[in-house]
């Protein structure tokens, strides 16, 4: 065996050490990275599912500023709590749209009833058709859609206490 | 008091490791009789106060001393005894405290039992594990103190995590600890050989328990953590390639693969320098393994508390250490005699195919592993999961089986093409017989497992043909111990060729009353009730399945636990002779309806049976092993 070759292990190991050490030094980037973000909202139009509420559809993200659109259910544990922090959200002065799953209008009516009502329009997603085009697997999650229909950020799970700040900024309401 | 009792131990154990790498390097410099004499009892006095500073912490934990922080942070007054002990281990600090224990224990083990290797090697071989341990100490001491207090003392604790409220988990990090440990001391030997230059069968066979017994010990505790997932984690799979099972398998498969080489050593005196760096790459691999689990640098399904700085220690520690090994490897393996020189096709020449294609299975799981970390340097973000490395290691894992059938019946030294061919008939005709038939019978099975069942059968059937025409009473344990290990590769590639082959999943929503089928089973939702557990509340459903005309009664539950707020699933698992129906209840869809998750796994068991066979051979080999160089010692002292 040629005598250099015995330091090959060696060079393996740092390389493997500085890959650590960088890796280590940042942080990696933890969000979601959903094939749709920074593409156009896909087209869809949900009838209405509460009284006194449109439904929601492509359109209504086609003009104006950023708003969310918010997956839920009345069914859901998870989206009671998020429930404060979309209101907190909307006092910011972000308007937010939801597509609700698998869900019934009076199931709905007294899911925002109990826990406040944030919601511009509510859309019904019967069959989680609308739900599944848009990229979402579950619920709660929430897309930041901005003025020109684009999906800024894609938002997986309760948006806790700690998120709001992140989804205001990404919707442009605060610096 | 127990807390400062612990905190003293542990100092006076650092201290102690400190003193063992002056003496044994003072010694080694000297050559003086008394300081190489010291050593030793120096080795079994650390052992000693490392135990008692982890004995002190489990009195503390079990007596819920809320004043103390680790037992504020991971324990409960409330909870059940056996999670109090397990709280004791089942966070950064314990955990780490309780590998230097298991260290320091084994050391002070290598210092007072092994006989064999000259007493210079013997003196290295404790110098590096006292260097080992000191790094550990200093991490304990100076970043994770596991005995530190709050004050004022909070009325009570915030809770164990509820996934890790379970009583396999209860021992499954101990048990790999000891598996990870055992390896630092095979690493600590081969750093011993290559200070005095001293490789060779003796190095090998004092060596060869303790990878035995680490091997073991991994072996049980992936087998172990896989069927914790399993039923726990509630998808219905049992391995998912996720970075901490990863960072199990990377040492397993090292120290299989030096399991190996190192009987080429002990037995032959070939593959000195291979068996070194795997010995090296062995412990190399426990030790990044931890680094990946502790740092959290790459997400998994395994959360532990992340800081970076703790990450800092753990690669500087390994920097320095494995660094500082293959350092010491490039600049003595050269002056290391050649082994001994083997033909092609031989048992030597089967153990080194056996090695490499072992090496070419860790380095793809290396590189899967590592690869996001590269990616993410390079600002892409990207997830390797099952589809790669069943692609790319899947291949190389049946060939490597092959050869697994094949190398217990090949002749030391060399041997004949055609006698091999003739010893390798039967297994070879089990195979095909058993490809033939699925190939008839099952009407839509996929190729990889339908080659895998065929190979279970094949390798099956070579790995009792070491005992063909043989006395069975005499023929030793370490052979036995081969067979059962084999036997077990195979038990369990039949068990993953049938799961993937045939299971059946059934994801519905049901009202009470309406029948599921799944599989052979016809499922039934009867209802729905509350339940109080100790420190959870819960839904629990009761499922009637029927088979013929017997009716299983399963009931999966919902929990919710409230410190700290979470929800978990109780899986409800049937196991039939043939199979296992596997239950999992799911959320209500608020119109009376609920989901219910449903698998039939045809012989899936198979998968964790022959884990515990391999792990099985491998202690009947550790004994055969051992009963023998008490029987070869005991001659040489009558003599």
């Amino acid at each position: 065996m040629k005598r250099w070759t015995l330091w090959l292990p060696l060079l393996a190991f740092v390389a493997v050490v500085l890959v650590a050490a960088l890796a280590l030094m940042a942080p990696g980037d933890r969000t979601v990275r959903s094939a749709l973000v920074g593409k156009p909202l896909p087209q869809f139009a949900l009838a209405p599912l509460v009284a006194g509420k449109p439904g929601v559809a492509t359109s209504d993200f086609s003009h104006g500023g950023p708003r969310l659109l918010n997956v839920f259910a009345s069914w859901c544990i998870p989206c009671e709590a998020e429930a404060p922090q979309l209101l907190r959200l909307k006092q910011l002065g972000v308007p937010i749209d939801a597509v609700a799953v698998h869900d019934t209008r009076e199931a709905v009516t007294n899911f925002l009833r109990r826990n406040g009502d944030p919601y511009r329009g509510v859309g019904d997603d019967p069959a989680s058709a609308v739900q599944l085009a848009i990229g979402s697997s579950g619920v709660p999650e929430t897309f930041v859609v901005a003025g020109d229909g684009t999906i800024l950020m894609q938002h997986v799970g309760a948006i806790r206490d700690e998120d709001v700040l992140a989804i205001a900024h990404a919707a442009g309401v605060v610096g | 008091m127990t807390a400062e009792a612990g905190l003293a131990a542990l100092w006076f154990a650092a201290a102690l490791a400190a003193l063992q790498l002056v003496m044994a390097a003072m010694g080694l410099r000297t050559g003086r009789e008394d300081v190489l004499a010291a050593t030793r009892p120096i080795a079994v006095v650390q052992g000693v106060l490392a135990a008692i500073a982890m004995g002190c912490l489990v009195s503390v934990f079990l007596a819920s001393d809320m004043s103390v922080r680790l037992v504020v942070e991971n324990s409960h007054s409330a909870k059940p005894w056996l999670y109090k002990l397990a709280g004791a281990w089942g966070n950064h600090e314990g955990s780490m405290l309780l590998w230097v224990t298991i260290l320091g224990i084994a050391g002070g083990a290598v210092a007072l039992l092994e006989r064999r290797l000259s007493e210079r090697s013997l003196i290295a071989t404790l110098g590096a594990q006292a260097t080992i341990a000191l790094g550990f100490y200093a991490f304990l001491l100076f970043a994770s103190n596991p005995f530190a207090r709050v004050f004022p003392a909070p009325p009570d604790g915030l809770g164990l995590n509820p996934l890790l409220q379970d009583p396999g988990l209860a021992f499954h990090p101990p048990t790999l600890y000891i598996g990870y440990v055992g390896l630092s001391v095979a690493f600590s030997f081969a750093v011993g050989a290559l200070v005095t230059r001293d490789v060779g069968p003796a190095f090998a066979r004092a060596m060869r328990p303790w990878v035995l017994g680490a091997w073991i010990f991994l072996t049980l505790g992936i087998t172990a953590g896989s069927y914790w997932a399993y039923y726990e984690l509630g998808w219905g799979g049992w391995w998912f390639w996720d970075p901490v099972e990863n960072a199990s398998l990377m040492p397993w498969l090292a120290a299989t693969a030096l399991l190996h080489s190192v009987t080429v050593l002990a037995t032959r005196d070939g593959l000195r320098a291979w068996t070194v760096m795997l010995a090296v790459v062995a412990f190399s691999m426990s030790m990044i393994g931890t680094f990946l689990v502790r740092s959290g640098i790459l997400t998994s399904v395994h959360a532990f508390a992340v800081d970076p700085r703790r990450g800092a220690f753990i690669l500087a520690l390994l920097a320095i250490y494995i660094g500082g090994a293959l350092a010491l490897f490039a600049l003595r393996v050269g002056t290391v005699r050649e082994g001994a020189r083997f033909e092609l096709l031989s048992r030597e020449g089967g153990l080194v195919a056996n090695n490499l294609l072992l090496s070419v299975i860790l380095g793809i799981v290396l590189i899967g592993t590592l690869y996001p970390l590269v990616a993410a340097g390079f600002g892409v973000q990207l997830s390797i999961g099952a589809p790669f490395f069943n692609k790319a290691a899947g291949p190389v894992a049946l060939v490597l089986l092959a050869v697994m059938a094949a190398g217990p019946l090949i002749r030391w030294r060399r041997d004949d093409a055609g006698e091999l061919m003739e010893r390798l008939l039967l297994p070879i005709a089990a195979a095909c017989f058993s490809f033939a038939g699925l190939f008839l019978l099952g009407e839509s099975m996929r190729l990889l497992p339908l080659i895998g069942l065929s190979l279970a059968a094949g390798l099956a059937v070579a790995s009792v043909a070491p005992l063909w025409k043989r006395n069975l009473r005499r023929t030793p344990l370490f052979t036995w111990g081969m067979v059962v290990a084999h036997l077990g590769i195979a038990v369990s590639l039949a068990g993953m060729a049938c799961d993937s082959a045939f299971t059946q999943e059934r994801l519905v929503a049901v009202r009470p009353g309406e029948p599921v089928s799944v599989g052979p089973f016809s499922v039934t939702l009867v209802g729905i009730r509350p339940l109080i557990g100790e420190n959870w509340s819960g839904l629990e459903a009761h499922l009637a399945a029927a088979r013929g005309g017997n009716t299983l009664v399963l009931t999966p539950q919902l929990r919710f636990f409230a410190n700290p707020p979470t929800n978990t699933n109780e899986t409800a698992i049937s196991t039939r002779w043939d199979g296992q129906l596997y239950t999992v209840l799911g959320q209500p869809d608020g119109t009376g309806r609920w989901q219910l998750r449903l698998w039939w796994k045809p012989f899936v068991t198979l998968i964790w049976a022959g884990g515990a066979l391999i792990a099985l051979g491998g202690a009947l080999s550790l004994l055969g092993r051992v009963s023998r160089e008490r029987r070869v010692a005991l001659r040489e002292v009558w003599a």
